[in-house]
C-alpha cells in the first residue's frame, strides 16, 4: 500500500524540475511528499508525491479543484496533520528537515519562520480573546519582550494591514469584526514574527469579491514588509494569475503541470490545465463556448494504474492507462507537465479538444415531443 | 420612483417586477419579542424579463438578490410591490391559484446537497412535480427517463438516491426536476456556486442548450460577475436592496457607469497574468453596511470612491439627501448614481 514505484519516480521527476543543488535563497524544499490516511476502504492517498522549491521572496501558486490534495500538502509541510496521517518524503526549511521533527523543533519554526493563513478567519481566531491579546501572544511566544511592547507592536501590525483605528481595535473580539477585518487580523498575526515563508490556504475564498481585493492588497503589504516568500493555495485561477510567479497545478494528489504563470496560462501542456482554463467563464471577453471536463476526479482510494486524468482526457491513448506519466520538461526546463502527449497540445485551444455540448439532443427532442400538449 | 430597464424586444415581457419590497422584522429577545427594527432586504426593485431572455441579477452577500428571487415566486410573500407573469399579478394570489402558476415558474436552488429530498430515488424526485400536477399518466416513466438523459444522466441510475451522486450531477437532477412541467421561466439561484469550475462549465452549457430548445426565460441570480457575463443577455447589479445599474452585458462591461459596478468589475481577478497585472483598479473600502440601518440617500456613498475622492461638499450633500433614481444619465443605460460616468475597465 506504499506508493512504491510511482513514489520513487516522482522524486526523480521532481529533481529535474528543481535542479541538482538547492540554489542560494531557497527557503523551502519539498521532495517526494506523500500523505496517506488509513480508512475502512484502504489507504486514502491524498498526496502522492509532491516536490517543489520555494525561493526567497517569490510567490508559488498551487491550484487545483476540491480533493486535489493542495491543502493537505501544506498541512503536511506545517506538521499540522492528525496523528493517523502517514507522511513520507522530505520537507526542508532552510536545509532543516521537518518531516518527523520533534514538537519542540516544529514549535520554534511554526508561527516564527513559517506562518500560515487559513480560509476561515472565524475558526483560526480564538473567539474568547481580544484581537490584541492574540497578536501579542504570537509575539511573546517567540520573543523576549514586555506585554506593553507587544501590544504596541500589535497596534502597528493592525495599522500595516490597514485596519482603521488600530489602537482601539486591539480590545475588539473577533465576532465584533467583519469577515474581511478578521482576515486582516489573521494576516497581522502571520506577519508578526517576520516569517520567511507565509502559506496562505484559500485566504479569500469565504469573502465577497470587493473584500477579496482588499485582502489580497493586505497580503501584498505583509509580504513586502516581511520579505517573506509565499505559497498561495487557491482554486481561483484569476487570483493565481495576479499573484503567482510560479504555478503548480495539482490533480488527484500530484502536480500535473508546473511552470511560470505565463507558461501555465498561455502555453499549457497538460490536457487538464487546458480544460480548466477553457471551462472558466471570462469577464474580459464575450462568451465563447466553455469546455467542461467530462466525468469527475478519481477516488484516491485504490487508484488504478496509469494517468489519473486518463478517463476524462480527450487525447488519452492505451498507454495512459498503463503508465502514470512523470513531470517532464516541455517548452522549457522549468515548464514541466505530466502527460505522455504534451507535445500534441502545442497551439491547440481547449474547444478543439473538449466536447462543449453536454445535453443529449435526441433525449431532449423526445422530451419536447412527449410534453408538447403540456406546454401549450 | 425607478424606471425599468427596457426589454430588448417589442414583445411584452414574460415577467415584470414593479417596486418589489421585502422587509423582515427584527424582534427583541425574550417573551414579548417586540419588533425593534426592520431588515431592508429588498427596496423597490423593478425589472422585466423577456421571452427566451436571460437576466443576470448580480450582487454580493446581503445585496438582496436571492430575496428578490424568492419574493417574486411568492416563496416568501413580498412586503409590497407587484409581480406580473404574462399580465397576471402574482403577489396577491391564493396558494391554490399560485400552485397552478408554478407549472410555468420554476426555481433551481444553490445547494444541490440540501435541495433534493434524500429519501427519494432520483426517478421520484423528477416525477414528483408531474404527479402533483396530475400529469404523470402513462407516459410519465418515459418523460422522466428522457429528462434524465437530456441533462446527461444515465436513466438506469434513476433508482439511486441523491447521496450517490456528485455535486454537479445533483445540480443536473435539480434542473431535470425543474424542467419536468415544461416551465416558461426558470429562476436560477446561484446554481453553479457550489461547484468546481470544470463541473460548473458543464451545467452552464447545459442551461444554454436547454434555453435554446425549450424557449426558456432565465432569471440568473449570482455573485459571480464572470458567470453572469457568460450566460446573461442583460444584467442588473444590486447593492443593499436596490438595483444600482442595469443594461445589456455588452453595455455594462464596455461602459460601467455606477461606481459600485466599476469597483465590482475591477475587483474580479482575470485568469490572464499579463492583463491582470496591468489593470487599473477602482477599489472600495470597508464592508457593506447593515441592511437594518442602511445609509440615507445613496446607499453606496459610505464606500464610494467617487464620493470620497472626487465630489465637492455640495455634491456630496446630494448623495446624502437624495436616493438616486435608476435612469439613463447619458451613458446609454440606466445607473442609480447622481454623478454617473462611463468607464472602460477591461
Amino acid at each position: 500500500m506504499t506508493p512504491a514505484g510511482t513514489g520513487a519516480e516522482d522524486v526523480l521527476g521532481a529533481g529535474s524540475m528543481n535542479g541538482s543543488a538547492p540554489p542560494d535563497g531557497t527557503v523551502l524544499e519539498v521532495e517526494g511528499l506523500t500523505v496517506g490516511f488509513p480508512s475502512d476502504e484502504g489507504l486514502v492517498r491524498a498526496v502522492r508525491g509532491v516536490s517543489y522549491t520555494l525561493r526567497g521572496g517569490e510567490v508559488l501558486g498551487i491550484v487545483g479543484e476540491s480533493g486535489s490534495g493542495k491543502s493537505v500538502t501544506s498541512l503536511a509541510v506545517m506538521g499540522l496533520l492528525p496523528g493517523n496521517a502517514q507522511v513520507t518524503g522530505s520537507v526542508r526549511f532552510r536545509g532543516q528537515e521537518l518531516v518527523g521533527a520533534s514538537d519542540a523543533t516544529m514549535t520554534k519554526i511554526r508561527g516564527r519562520r513559517v506562518a500560515m493563513i487559513f480560509q476561515d478567519p472565524m475558526t483560526s481566531l480564538n473567539p474568547v480573546y481580544t484581537v490584541g491579546f492574540q497578536i501579542a501572544e504570537t509575539l511573546l511566544a517567540h520573543h523576549d519582550m514586555t506585554k506593553a511592547a507587544a501590544l504596541d507592536r500589535a497596534a502597528e501590525l493592525l495599522d500595516t494591514v490597514r485596519i482603521p483605528n488600530a489602537r482601539a481595535r486591539l480590545d475588539s473580539y473577533p465576532h465584533e469584526l467583519s469577515g474581511g477585518m478578521r482576515q486582516r487580523v489573521v494576516i497581522a498575526i502571520a506577519m508578526a514574527n517576520d516569517p520567511d515563508v507565509i502559506i496562505a490556504d484559500e485566504p479569500t475564498t469565504a469573502l465577497d469579491v470587493t473584500v477579496q481585493a482588499q485582502i489580497m492588497d493586505a497580503l501584498d503589504v505583509a509580504r513586502r514588509a516581511t520579505g517573506a516568500a509565499m505559497v498561495l493555495i487557491t482554486h481561483d485561477l484569476g487570483v493565481i494569475a495576479g499573484q503567482a510567479d510560479r504555478v503548480m497545478v495539482m490533480y488527484a494528489g500530484k502536480p500535473v503541470e508546473s511552470g511560470t504563470a505565463e507558461d501555465i496560462f498561455y502555453t499549457p501542456r497538460m490536457p487538464y490545465t487546458l480544460g480548466l482554463l477553457g471551462s472558466l467563464p471570462r469577464l474580459d471577453r464575450a462568451s465563447a463556448r466553455l469546455t467542461p471536463i467530462p466525468g469527475a476526479p478519481p477516488s484516491v482510494v485504490n487508484m488504478p494504474p496509469g494517468c489519473p486524468f486518463s478517463p476524462r482526457c480527450p487525447i488519452a491513448q492505451p498507454v495512459c492507462d498503463e503508465t502514470e506519466p512523470e513531470l517532464t520538461p516541455t517548452t522549457s526546463a522549468e515548464h514541466t507537465a505530466a502527460c505522455h502527449f504534451s507535445a500534441e497540445l502545442a497551439g491547440r485551444e481547449a474547444h478543439e479538444l473538449f466536447e462543449t455540448t453536454v445535453s443529449d439532443a435526441d433525449a431532449l427532442a423526445e422530451f419536447v415531443r412527449e410534453t408538447e400538449d403540456q406546454s401549450s | 420612483m425607478t424606471t425599468t430597464p427596457d426589454a430588448p424586444a417589442a414583445a411584452p415581457p414574460v415577467l415584470s417586477v414593479r417596486n418589489l419590497v421585502k422587509h423582515f422584522p427584527v424582534r427583541s429577545r425574550g417573551l414579548v419579542r417586540r419588533q425593534v427594527g426592520v431588515v431592508h432586504a429588498v427596496c423597490g426593485v423593478s425589472f422585466d424579463l423577456a421571452e427566451r431572455e436571460t437576466l443576470g441579477l448580480v450582487g454580493e452577500s446581503g445585496s438582496g438578490k436571492s430575496t428578490t428571487a424568492r419574493a417574486l415566486l411568492n416563496l416568501q410573500p413580498a412586503t409590497s410591490g407587484e409581480v406580473f407573469y404574462r399580465g397576471r399579478e402574482l403577489t396577491r394570489l391564493s396558494r391554490g391559484e399560485m400552485r397552478a402558476l408554478r407549472r410555468d415558474l420554476q426555481i433551481v436552488f444553490q445547494d444541490p446537497y440540501a435541495s433534493l429530498d434524500p429519501r427519494l430515488p432520483v426517478n421520484e424526485i423528477v416525477a414528483e412535480p408531474l404527479r402533483i400536477h396530475g400529469l404523470y399518466g402513462d407516459e410519465g416513466r418515459t418523460v422522466v427517463r428522457d429528462l434524465l438523459r437530456t441533462v446527461g444522466l444515465k436513466p438506469e441510475h434513476g433508482n439511486r438516491y441523491p447521496h450517490e451522486f456528485s455535486g454537479g450531477q445533483r445540480q443536473r437532477i435539480g434542473i431535470a426536476r425543474a424542467l419536468a412541467l415544461r416551465p416558461k421561466v426558470l429562476v436560477l439561484d446561484e446554481p453553479v456556486s457550489a461547484l468546481d469550475v470544470s463541473i460548473q462549465a458543464g451545467v452552464l452549457n447545459l442551461l444554454d442548450e436547454l434555453q435554446d430548445e425549450l424557449g426558456l426565460s432565465y432569471l440568473f441570480v449570482s455573485h459571480d460577475l464572470s458567470v453572469v457575463r457568460h450566460i446573461a443577455d442583460r444584467i442588473a447589479v444590486m447593492y443593499l436592496g436596490r438595483i444600482v445599474e442595469t443594461g445589456t452585458a455588452e453595455q455594462l462591461f464596455a461602459s460601467a457607469a455606477h461606481p459600485y459596478t466599476q469597483a465590482l468589475i475591477s475587483a474580479i481577478p482575470l485568469p490572464d497574468p499579463r492583463k491582470e497585472r496591468a489593470r487599473e483598479r477602482i477599489t472600495v473600502v470597508g464592508d457593506m453596511p447593515s441592511p437594518v440601518n442602511p445609509p440615507s440617500g445613496c446607499r453606496f456613498r459610505t464606500r464610494c470612491p467617487k464620493f470620497a475622492d472626487e465630489l465637492t461638499e455640495a455634491e456630496r450633500q446630494v448623495c446624502v439627501d437624495d436616493n438616486p433614481a435608476l435612469v439613463d444619465r447619458g451613458q446609454g443605460h440606466p445607473a442609480a448614481c447622481h454623478y454617473a460616468e462611463s468607464r472602460t475597465l477591461l
